[in-house]
């Protein structure tokens, strides 16, 4: 009995109070292994990689020492695959219900039934210019924008505000004044 | 090959933590931007908390690293505008396709494949500030 009630919880989703101490146990594990905790820097090990190091300084470093921050990447990847596989019922993500709503109105169909809008990220959906499109500056955005603030969501929101950094506080500050210009001023001019 | 291990394992650990909690949902990211659930700035708020919390016993020396060191967090540079412009501009990309660089991978091992053209696009950005770098303002 005890034992089904754990498993029942491990497959619904977890609320934010578990969800959010399990992060922090991430940059803790990663500090305490000597790294740090920053995904976005992958992206600058993948230039590298691929030889960016002969068009700009900034990809010139020695990547070999980053191998084990891609090794989380991996590891992310497969936690992601074992999360929806195994880890997971078919319960839907509890957004409130205007939520639901307003994105009906927008075109979104099922929004909560899926982790990403099939509108957006299907494989049907990118054979129009338009969610192709969305894709690729969406990424250009993150990729540039993040390397720019010098971090992303791990290095500046996390790790950064947890060590009380003033230079992160800035960044996160950008970081919601473009979410929301985009949320509240952009997309509904999209869809 | 031992020393990658624990990294592939924190890795697995960290995809199934952003998943379960729904931190990769686009949806639960626009609900966030819309101020319309208490769920994403939850996760954020005890995360930090939390982290503050160790971070403050690690400097009284009470928690040391694997190898005995003290834990250590480097210190980002000083400045304002790369913090504002490029973080708004992150913001930006975060809000349009609802996952930062972490959740891009996971969500590509969610079976969410068009996520490769995301990680793409995004390594050509990182690519497009290194050329950049030195005439931008920072």
């Amino acid at each position: 009995m005890y034992k089904f009630l754990i498993m029942e919880h491990i497959l619904n989703p977890w609320p934010w109070y578990v969800s959010g101490p399990l992060i922090a146990l991430v940059m803790a594990l990663l500090l305490y292994f000597g790294k740090t905790f920053g995904m976005s820097s992958n992206l600058r090990t993948l230039c590298a990689i691929g030889g960016a190091g002969k068009f700009s300084d900034f990809f010139k470093f020695n990547w070999k020492s980053q191998l084990w921050n891609l090794t989380v990447v991996l590891g992310a990847i497969i936690g992601g695959y074992i999360a929806t596989q195994y880890l997971s019922n078919d319960s839907k993500t509890d957004l409130n219900p205007k939520t639901i709503a307003e994105l009906q109105t927008m075109g979104f169909e099922d929004a909560g039934n899926t982790l990403v809008p099939n509108e957006i990220f299907s494989l049907e959906a990118i054979n129009s210019p338009k969610a192709l499109l969305i894709l690729i500056i969406g990424g250009l955005l993150v990729g540039f924008g993040t390397r720019y603030a010098g971090g992303c969501t791990s290095g500046h929101a996390i790790t950064g505000l947890s060590s009380l950094q003033k230079p992160s506080l800035i960044a996160v500050i950008g970081f919601f004044i473009g979410g929301l210009i985009m949320a509240n001023l952009i997309l509904p001019l999209i869809f | 090959m031992m020393k990658f291990i624990k990294f592939l394992l924190v890795g697995i650990f960290f995809g199934i933590v952003l998943v379960k909690s729904e931190a990769v949902s686009w949806y639960r990211i626009y609900e966030m931007f819309r101020f319309q659930s208490f769920h994403m700035y939850g996760i954020i708020g005890t995360a930090i908390a939390c982290g503050v919390l160790f971070l403050q016993i690690s400097k009284k020396g009470l928690i040391k690293s694997f190898s005995g060191a003290h834990i250590f967090v480097p210190k980002k540079d000083n400045g304002t505008v790369r913090y504002i412009i490029g973080g708004s501009i992150f913001g930006l990309g975060w809000a349009l396709i609802g996952a930062c660089p972490g959740p891009m991978y996971i969500l590509l091992g969610t079976g969410v494949y068009t996520m490769l053209i995301v990680i793409a696009a995004a390594i050509v950005g990182t690519f497009i500030y290194g050329i950049l770098k030195d005439k931008l303002p920072h």
